[in-house]
């Protein structure tokens, strides 16, 4: 008993220390004032082509301070899907549908701190998803340092054409962390780490799994815990040009693990051009229940190659062209962006031709940004 | 609790205290100050050295990947969800 008071005891002395330590941290700091995002207007045009699937449509995104501590910010996405995927063509028949997803946030500052508090709703014919989101992220050690924490919640309605009678929903939970640090005059890096948790129906009613050869309903578990952990280096190399690299760790409790990696370099031409280049490698490990043909009964099987081992490369490029600006009035660029992207599967076979399923998609993005 | 290591979580938080606001000079273990000054950090302003520059395009992105690749989250991108698996 006296044994457990002493540790009790030791545990508030500690967590006093742990207080003052960062009451120390925050106290050099001193008071600064974080800056309103800048009153942003953007227009995009984008497709994606690939696999059988084309989805495309416009986005638009408006963000206004009402205050001098408070901005709203307002966006509009539109995809435009025709699928013929090969889980389509092998399994149902070719479908088109449109989602539509609006989102509202607002913006506020106090000090060095800012608060984000969000909503969004996505629509389509048999899916319904609604998302709330609370971020807070605060500049300490002399706004070298930011420190932000945020949370997302989701809740799904998940139904089925044609099928009046199937109805299901899904619960989705976000926790996040995020430390991002100046290193020096020219490098800066950030460290992200997310926990993800899903709890309902996590599939598609129309996918079939395989077993012994036939064809079933694919059967997932209920309920999905996920970790992912972000590193992004920042660096400046001198000539009016900059490098990028980032690496992300996933790991979750269906036992998929991923890892993706990405170089980048940007360089200004002129003063009114600049110019991104980037390759990108991801690879992942199946789902336990993931199965191209499974030789046993189980209480989960599925056949979504999302889940299944694989791994893609990609090779992209932005073009960011300055048309006018006003300094500290306003600023208007014309953008296009390019990916080039090739999925190379090695436990899913294509059942067409018998042999392992690949395929290339490209991702085309236009847009216009504005910031006044 | 013996007074040995109360005195020493005692000693501990003083001095902690003391070397992070910098208030004892003569301390001979060095104060951690913040070394880039706001007025060098103009190259880490310039849009080439930001995480993210527009939110839309990397929403589109993320949602690309997102609806083909097992993993997700991490990005500092938000999502909008969907059933488009």
């Amino acid at each position: 008993m006296a044994a457990t008071r002493a540790a009790l005891s030791l545990w508030r002395r500690l967590a006093a220390l742990l207080g003052s330590l960062l009451g120390g941290l925050l106290a050099i700091g001193g008071v600064r004032a974080a800056d309103l995002p800048e009153d942003t207007g953007e227009g995009l045009l984008h497709v994606y082509k690939g696999g059988g699937v084309t989805a495309a449509g416009p986005a638009f995104l408006v963000r206004k301070s009402v205050a001098d501590r408070f901005s709203l910010t307002g966006s509009y996405y539109l995809d435009a899907v025709s699928n013929a995927s090969i889980d389509v063509v092998t399994t149902a028949s070719k479908y088109k549908e449109t989602r539509h997803e609006f989102a509202l946030s607002g913006d506020y500052v106090y000090r060095d701190s800012q608060i984000t508090l969000g909503g969004s709703t996505s629509h389509e014919p048999d899916y319904t998803a609604n998302r709330f989101s609370l971020d807070i992220s605060q500049e300490v050690f002399g706004g070298m340092t930011t420190v932000a924490l945020g949370f997302t919640r989701g809740d799904d309605k998940v139904g089925k054409k044609d099928s009046p009678e199937f109805s299901d929903t899904a619960r989705h939970w976000q926790y996040r962390v995020g430390i991002s640090q100046i290193l020096s005059p020219r490098w800066i890096m950030s460290l992200n780490a997310e926990a993800l948790s899903d709890d309902g129906y996590l599939g598609s009613p129309y996918r079939a799994a395989q077993v012994f050869g036939a064809a079933v309903p694919e059967r997932n578990p209920r309920t999905r815990s996920a970790r992912a952990l972000m590193l992004r280096v920042n660096g400046d190399l001198g000539s009016r040009d900059a490098m990028h690299a980032s690496y992300r760790y996933y790991t979750d409790t269906w036992e998929i693990k991923g890892h993706t990696l990405e170089l980048g370099y940007s360089r200004y031409f002129q003063e009114t051009w600049l110019a991104d280049a980037y390759l990108r490698y991801y690879t992942q490990d199946k789902a336990s229940f993931y199965s191209d043909n499974a030789q046993s009964e189980t209480l989960y099987v599925s056949r979504n190659r999302q889940l299944s081992t694989f791994d893609n490369a990609a090779i992209g490029a932005k073009v960011s062209w300055l048309w006018r600006k006003e300094p500290g009035k306003y600023e208007v660029k014309f953008n296009g962006a390019y990916e080039f992207v090739h999925f190379k599967f090695k436990d899913f076979t294509d059942l067409r031709s018998g042999d392992k399923y690949a395929y290339s998609a490209s991702i085309l993005q236009l847009y216009v940004t504005g910031t006044f | 609790m013996s007074p040995l290591p109360r005195a020493g979580v005692a000693a501990l938080l003083v001095l902690g205290a003391t070397l992070l606001l910098g208030g004892c000079s003569s301390v001979s273990v060095p104060t951690v100050e913040p070394w880039v000054k706001p007025y060098e950090r103009e190259r880490l302003a310039d849009p080439i050295m930001r995480f993210s520059r527009s939110a839309l395009p990397e929403k589109h992105i993320e949602h690309v990947r997102d609806v083909r690749e097992g993993s997700r989250g991490a990005t500092g991108v938000q999502g909008g969800g969907c059933g488009c698996n």
